[in-house]
């Protein structure tokens, strides 16, 4: 599926080719360096050639730039603390990656930093029943953890479409959503402690299972940092009960204000559904090319609305967003008969972003967030833009938490269309800002959306993120160069600067 | 990067409100400063250095939109004015209900008794503004339910104590009240049973012998409850909570099993008479929780903090968060 489907692949490819390939030795700038670091680490888990480093030097997002150090591959906290540490003394930013299915760039490694992958720690520790936590290492699929869950009755709430792919680690460090945030909350809400390894390559352990901690709160400061604070090793997150009952609705409307005016009527309402998502008419079109799922096709946008809980309330809830869902003009109102038919029509939805692939080679993914009563009104003014530059846009997006994701497809060999693509995106992402929204509901700021932050925030304001930031982490040398605009942290700028001279690209 | 647009024009937060910088111009620059709310929790964080000025925040509601699910508030709104408010509109907050102002509840970090259908004070708070030691006015987080622009400023604020800035106004995100809402107790039943039988509880309360359960919801899945528990106990309908003792610890859930057991050794754990907030890990008890010596990473990174939000103390002089 997309992005998210490329990274997959791409991770199966690693995983294979790790067993064949043999360390070689390097000369230039960065022999010292690879020779301490295939001293601390099984020589076959540091990388150093071209197709490893030019394969790290991307993420899922459209960003070019990149430029990989040494790829480890740590297995251990202790392994991560060698890793930061010779790192440190060769005077080398690092950067941690989960299965680098992001799309804001936050884990391109900028200025040939080593690169710590994550994708090796990717063990389920400790089922805890009584504390309703698993301790997990970073590397665990998001999925994988659900999956081992499920036979005990709980799930890890978060649940983004990459779920197949990415990792708990990248879930940490972007603050991940999904569809059922909505009800659940986003990441933060699920994580209880998390074992990290600082630039100095110390180890400490934020936040905690009791439920105040002593302390700032660090662990919360953490969650959503874009892995700009230090290395998370271990993580402690709460698992939730699997609902009894659950029911799915899927309405469709001739108009997709209609769907978006549901949506705001819902939660004035007082309900608080599992899940929201509005689907317009070119994105259901071509999911159900893909999936076959009984999307209606002719509809201008699509609501799948979801409850879950007691059964006796998931009802009355169902039948109230119905009547909501038809006093706003939906033309069909389908309840889904049983769990094969839900899973159908979630897969419709979570495979969205792979069904374009269809229609053009290429698509840039937006996130950003407006007040739910404005979705209508600036879902009117992204068809505009995207119009009047030329590019094709489908809209598929969190409706209930008003987290748009304009989805521009196009394909790049076309002259001129990535600067198309891009001018339309800052277009989206003023439109929201001007409709009282943020520059990004889950896939966070990274490199992509740096240069807006001072379109939403002061520079004193980016100050004070500054110096949260410079209490972890006062040379700036984890993930240097992301979320705040450069211009803003001297000490960015001489991470960014401590590439050797030489270093080959 | 290849084709990053650049963004152009000021701010788009209005910035400049003419209570918000009068408040700020208060606070000043130099001396010490603190800001008092209802002083519930005055001594939280130890005793304030003598000769701080005492402050009180803006107060007022500014924009209360339901169909957002979001409130914004000035930090010294009484609780009890912003719970008056919500309420009228079928909705309420995180925020704990035991007097005192908005921005001492946030500020002190302290949670609901019905933590678990309400969520954390954290979690709810979607956006600050503080004035900081600098006498500026910053703003942390945004007005959107869902937001991850930039580092996460109102989680590091909630349970500060204001030593790192004064909070001068928030975005809260609001919840719906259930339809009802019911407490129930027994003797002797056990409430780590009620527990694992209850789906969504919104409290479950153990004082060592007696379990109280609030139930919120939809009627027909309350009703399921109370059915369910009355296979755990001989419960009956109560007015609501028991009385809390008055320190507040906060221990792993799964540890509450060995509250009031005769003859373990109570090491860590609350002597009675104690409340215990059983799958929270929250208890009442009469005495003050002792708190470990942190670790020294952890230490030096919450010095290294205040060092970088308040480089001459002057933010709440005396007061120490947690440690």
């Amino acid at each position: 599926m997309g992005a998210d489907q490329e990274s997959c692949t791409v991770f199966h490819r690693r995983k294979s080719r790790d067993h064949k390939r043999a360390a070689k030795s390097v000369a230039g700038p960065d022999a010292e360096l690879l020779a301490e670091l295939r001293g601390a680490l099984d020589p076959a888990r540091v990388r150093y050639d071209s197709a490893e480093r030019s394969l790290f030097a991307h993420d899922a997002s459209v960003f070019e730039g990149g430029l990989a150090g040494p790829v480890c591959f740590p297995t251990s906290t202790a392994e991560v603390q060698a890793v930061v540490r010779i790192s440190g003394r060769h005077g080398r930013s690092i950067v941690p990656r989960g299965a680098g299915t992001g799309l804001a760039g936050g884990a391109i490694p900028l200025a040939a930093p080593v690169v710590v992958s994550l994708t090796r720690m990717n063990r389920i520790l400790e089922v805890d029943r009584d504390n309703r936590v698993a301790w997990v290492e970073p590397g665990v699929i998001n999925l994988d953890l659900s999956k081992t869950l499920r036979p005990l009755g709980f799930h890890f709430a978060p649940d983004p479409s990459s779920q197949q792919s990415c990792t708990i680690g990248g879930n940490v460090a972007n603050n991940s959503g999904g569809p059922h945030c909505l009800a659940y909350g986003v990441t933060n809400a699920h994580v209880r402690a998390i074992e990290v390894v600082l630039a100095s390559g110390e180890v400490v352990m934020l936040g905690g299972l009791d439920p105040e901690p002593p302390g700032y709160d660090l662990r919360g400061a953490f969650v959503g940092s874009e892995g700009t604070l230090g290395v998370a090793t271990r993580v402690a997150v709460t698992i939730t009960p699997n609902p009894p009952a659950v029911r799915t609705l899927l309405m469709a409307f001739d108009r997709v204000e209609a769907a978006a005016n549901t949506v705001s009527q819902v939660i004035a309402a007082g309900i608080v559904p599992a899940a929201m998502e509005v689907m317009d008419n070119r994105i259901t079109r071509a999911v159900e090319n893909f999936v076959h799922a009984g999307y209606p096709t002719e509809a201008a946008a699509v609501l799948l609305a979801e409850v879950d809980g007691p059964a006796a309330g998931c009802d009355i809830d169902a039948e109230r967003i119905a009547t909501i869902g038809r006093a706003e003009g939906a033309v069909s109102v389908r309840l889904a008969a049983d769990d094969t038919e839900r899973d159908l029509l979630w897969k419709g939805r979570k495979t969205a972003f792979g069904a374009v692939a269809q229609i053009a080679p290429d698509y840039y993914l937006h996130d950003t967030v407006v007040p739910r009563s404005r979705l209508a009104e600036v879902l009117e003014k992204v068809y505009e833009i995207a119009d009047r530059h030329g590019v094709l846009v489908m809209n598929v997006f969190h409706a209930g938490d008003g987290n748009l994701h304009p989805l521009l497809v196009f394909d790049r060999r076309e002259p001129g269309m990535l600067d198309r693509v891009h001018a339309a995106g800052a277009e989206i992402v003023e439109a929201s800002i001007a409709a009282g929204g943020v520059l990004s509901g889950e896939h966070g700021i990274g490199v992509e959306k740096q240069d807006f932050m001072d379109r939403f925030f002061t520079a004193d304001d980016l100050d004070h993120q500054n110096r949260l930031r410079h209490a972890f982490d006062p040379t700036c040398r984890v993930n240097p160069g992301k979320v705040i605009p450069v211009g803003h942290s001297c000490a960015d700028i001489q991470a960014l600067r401590s590439v050797p001279t030489g270093v080959w690209g | 990067m290849a084709g990053r647009a650049a963004s152009s024009g000021p701010p788009a937060l209005e910035t400049h409100d003419p209570v918000l910088a009068a408040f700020a111009a208060e606070v000043g620059v130099e001396d010490a400063v603190t800001v008092a709310g209802g002083r519930t929790r005055w001594d939280r964080g130890g005793p304030l250095a003598a000769g701080a000025r005492e402050l009180a925040a803006p107060a007022g509601i500014v924009a209360y939109t339901p169909a957002e699910m979001t409130v914004v508030v000035r930090a010294g709104t009484t609780v009890a004015e912003l719970r008056h408010e919500l309420g009228a509109h079928g909705q309420r907050s995180a925020l704990p209900e035991r007097g005192g102002t908005v921005g001492g509840a946030v500020a002190v970090g302290e949670n609901h008794l019905d933590r678990r259908a309400r969520g954390t004070v954290a979690v709810s708070v979607l956006q600050v503004r503080y004035v900081s030691a600098e006498g500026r006015l910053i703003t942390g987080g945004g007005p959107t339910v869902k937001n991850v622009t930039g580092f996460d400023l109102p989680r590091l604020m909630t349970g500060s104590l204001g030593t790192l800035g004064l909070l001068c106004e928030l975005i809260l995100r609001t919840n719906p009240i259930p339809a009802l809402s019911r407490w129930l107790a027994a003797d002797g039943a056990d409430p780590f049973a009620v527990d694992a039988a209850l789906l969504r509880p919104s409290a479950i309360l153990w004082d060592g012998a007696r379990t109280w359960v609030h139930l919120e919801g939809h009627e027909p899945d309350v009703a399921a409850d109370i059915a369910t528990l009355g296979g755990l106990g001989s419960f009956t309908e109560v007015g609501g909570p028991p009385e809390l003792p008055c320190h507040r610890w906060s221990l792993e859930p799964g540890r509450l099993r060995s509250l009031g057991r005769e003859g373990l050794p109570a090491d860590g754990l609350p002597a009675a008479p104690f409340v215990a907030s059983v799958g929270v890990g929250t208890v009442w008890a009469a005495g003050a929780q002792p708190m470990p010596e942190p670790a020294a990473a952890l230490a030096a990174i919450s010095r290294q903090l205040k060092d970088n939000f308040d480089p001459t103390g002057r933010l709440n002089p005396g007061r120490r968060v947690g440690w």
